[in-house]
């Protein structure tokens, strides 16, 4: 579904990021990219979105080439994308139910779709009561269960999640892995990327472990282990 | 449609959500329509200033007491088919200028006076030349005039005392048209670059947020239109400001400037250039908000 295939990210005049980073996520896995702060595994999540462009070697999503398709097809692939991020990118000047209705628009869904499962997803995700509250009204962890919620409203192929936990307590660091999970289960392919070594250690899924702008490990059932 | 009523949808929610930023664009707006606005009118003053001008300057060319009507009249169409800048000729006999004269000072008695001691008609006729104000014509006419052809029934020609004054104010008028179409020019420079920092700030408060709709998979369109359209409200309302404030400024005003100008009506200016006012006000704060909206929104799409 997603292969990185021989990546490196240089920046300008020899700041190597990322160096021959290749693999395969398959549709389906849950797969966690570790490393410490600066590692380049948040180069490498917003390759996938291509927000990046590597220096050399290609991203393929769903057999096409992220970095060489047109403006359209590439806004086409981040609407397969759910993204969760550490900085939530939530939409400051929309309430939350506009901020999850915002991405259903933009798919061209009726009113009355609209209507429907936005409150939907608000329930399952807690935020009901919240629906005209605008993000500076919510806490941080209200916050990132709203991007959770926009990013699962549009049902996504593949959920990305970049340090998703860095701002939160103990508390909604497990809310939001376990939501993590739930949505895992229920087939999506699901992209963590963490520094947290107790999230991963107690996930149990592949790990794929950066180093230096190296993949220095790719392990099933793998640990954090750096 | 659906597409677009949602776009516009986001445009008055967003217009609406930062009130305070609108209303700011929208002054902004309604100055520089206004002062272009002003530009358009002081063009029609200084052109009315400049035609009244050279309406007063003229060539007067005196004929010789005893020159028949006809050859005067052949020098008048001598004229006109040697000359293409004559705006018109008029031809005065003895007979019109003396009764001219009897109007002018019909209550001066010392003049009347003065006239009947003469006993006869002092007055020569004369054709006077009025031309569409190239001084390089005056010199073209009076060469015309100085013909030997002429030289019979010619008496004189004023142009020569005239030349220097007339030149002079030409000069003044040109200088001033010069000048005010490059003061208009650098103004409406000025104009532009205030209204797109102003809507550059307003899209920059909104940054994170197009860059965002783009991360989601938003299309160009879905993020450009609410600026557009929302530059678009932001000129529309100051059209619609900028329109009652020159009408209600050109119908108070009109009255104190015909004083100083006599037969400008600057109400009726108004009045008669008001579907150029109309659209030039429209371009102004719907074209340069819309317009200036869609390149500034442009950098931000770009990821």
């Amino acid at each position: 579904m997603i292969r990185f295939q021989n990546v490196t990210k240089i920046y300008p005049p020899d700041n190597a990021i990322l160096e021959d980073i290749s693999f395969e996520i398959n549709k389906g896995e849950f797969v966690s990219i570790v490393g410490k702060s600066g590692a380049g595994k948040t180069t490498l999540i917003k390759m996938i979105l291509g927000l990046e462009v590597p220096t050399h070697g290609d991203v393929f999503f769903e057999g096409e080439n992220i970095h060489k398709v047109g403006s359209k097809m590439l806004q086409k692939i981040r609407r397969q994308i759910g993204g969760i991020y550490q900085d939530y990118k939530l939409l400051p000047q929309k309430t939350v139910f506009e901020n999850v209705a915002y991405i259903m628009e933009i798919e061209g869904k009726t009113n009355r779709e609209i209507e429907v499962r936005v409150p939907q997803v608000l329930e399952a995700i807690g935020l009901k009561e919240k629906i005209d509250n605008f993000p500076e009204e919510l806490s941080g962890g209200e916050q990132q269960r709203l991007a959770i919620a926009r990013a699962l409203v549009k049902q996504p192929d593949v959920i990305i999640a970049d340090e998703p936990t860095g701002n939160l307590d103990p508390y909604n660091t497990y809310e939001v892995i376990t939501l993590l999970e739930k949505i895992h289960k229920t087939g999506k392919t699901v992209v963590l990327s963490t520094h947290d070594r107790e999230i991963v250690n107690k996930l149990g899924k592949r790990v794929i472990t950066i180093e230096n702008g190296r993949l220095v490990r790719d392990e099933q059932n793998g640990r954090f282990i750096i | 449609m659906a597409n677009f009523s949602r776009v516009l949808h986001f445009a008055l929610l967003h217009f609406y959500r930062n009130r305070g930023t609108s209303i700011a664009a929208i002054f902004i707006l309604t100055i520089t329509t206004l002062l272009i606005t002003g530009l358009f009118f002081m063009h029609g003053v200084s052109n009315f200033v400049v035609q009244t001008v050279q309406d007063k300057i003229d060539i007067t060319a005196y004929f010789k007491s005893d020159a028949a009507e006809q050859e005067i009249l052949n020098v008048r169409q001598a004229l006109l088919d040697q000359s293409t800048s004559i705006k018109r000729i008029e031809y005065v006999s003895k007979e019109a200028a003396l009764a001219d004269f009897n109007e002018k000072h019909q209550d001066n008695a010392v003049f009347l006076r003065a006239l009947a001691e003469v006993g006869q008609n002092p007055f020569l006729p004369s054709l006077n030349i009025i031309t569409n104000g190239d001084t390089s014509q005056y010199e073209t006419i009076a060469n015309i005039l100085q013909q030997d052809e002429y030289s019979s029934v010619i008496e004189k020609v004023d142009f020569s005392e005239k030349k220097d004054t007339i030149e002079k104010v030409f000069s003044i008028t040109s200088s001033a048209t010069t000048f005010g179409l490059a003061l208009g020019v650098l103004m409406l420079f000025i104009a532009i670059l205030v209204v797109l920092n102003t809507i550059k700030l307003i899209v920059e408060t909104s940054g994170q947020e197009i860059s965002t709709m783009r991360i989601v998979g938003a299309s160009n369109w879905f993020i450009r239109g609410p600026f557009i359209i929302q530059g678009a409200i932001f000129g529309g309302i100051s059209f619609i400001i900028c329109f009652f404030v020159t009408a209600a400024c050109t119908y108070f005003l009109s009255g104190g400037l015909s004083v100083i100008m006599p037969g400008f009506n600057l109400f009726g200016y108004f009045l008669a250039n008001m579907l150029l006012i109309i659209i030039l006000q429209l371009a102004a704060g719907v074209g340069l908000g819309s317009v200036l909206s869609f390149i500034v929104v442009r950098k931000y799409l770009k990821i």
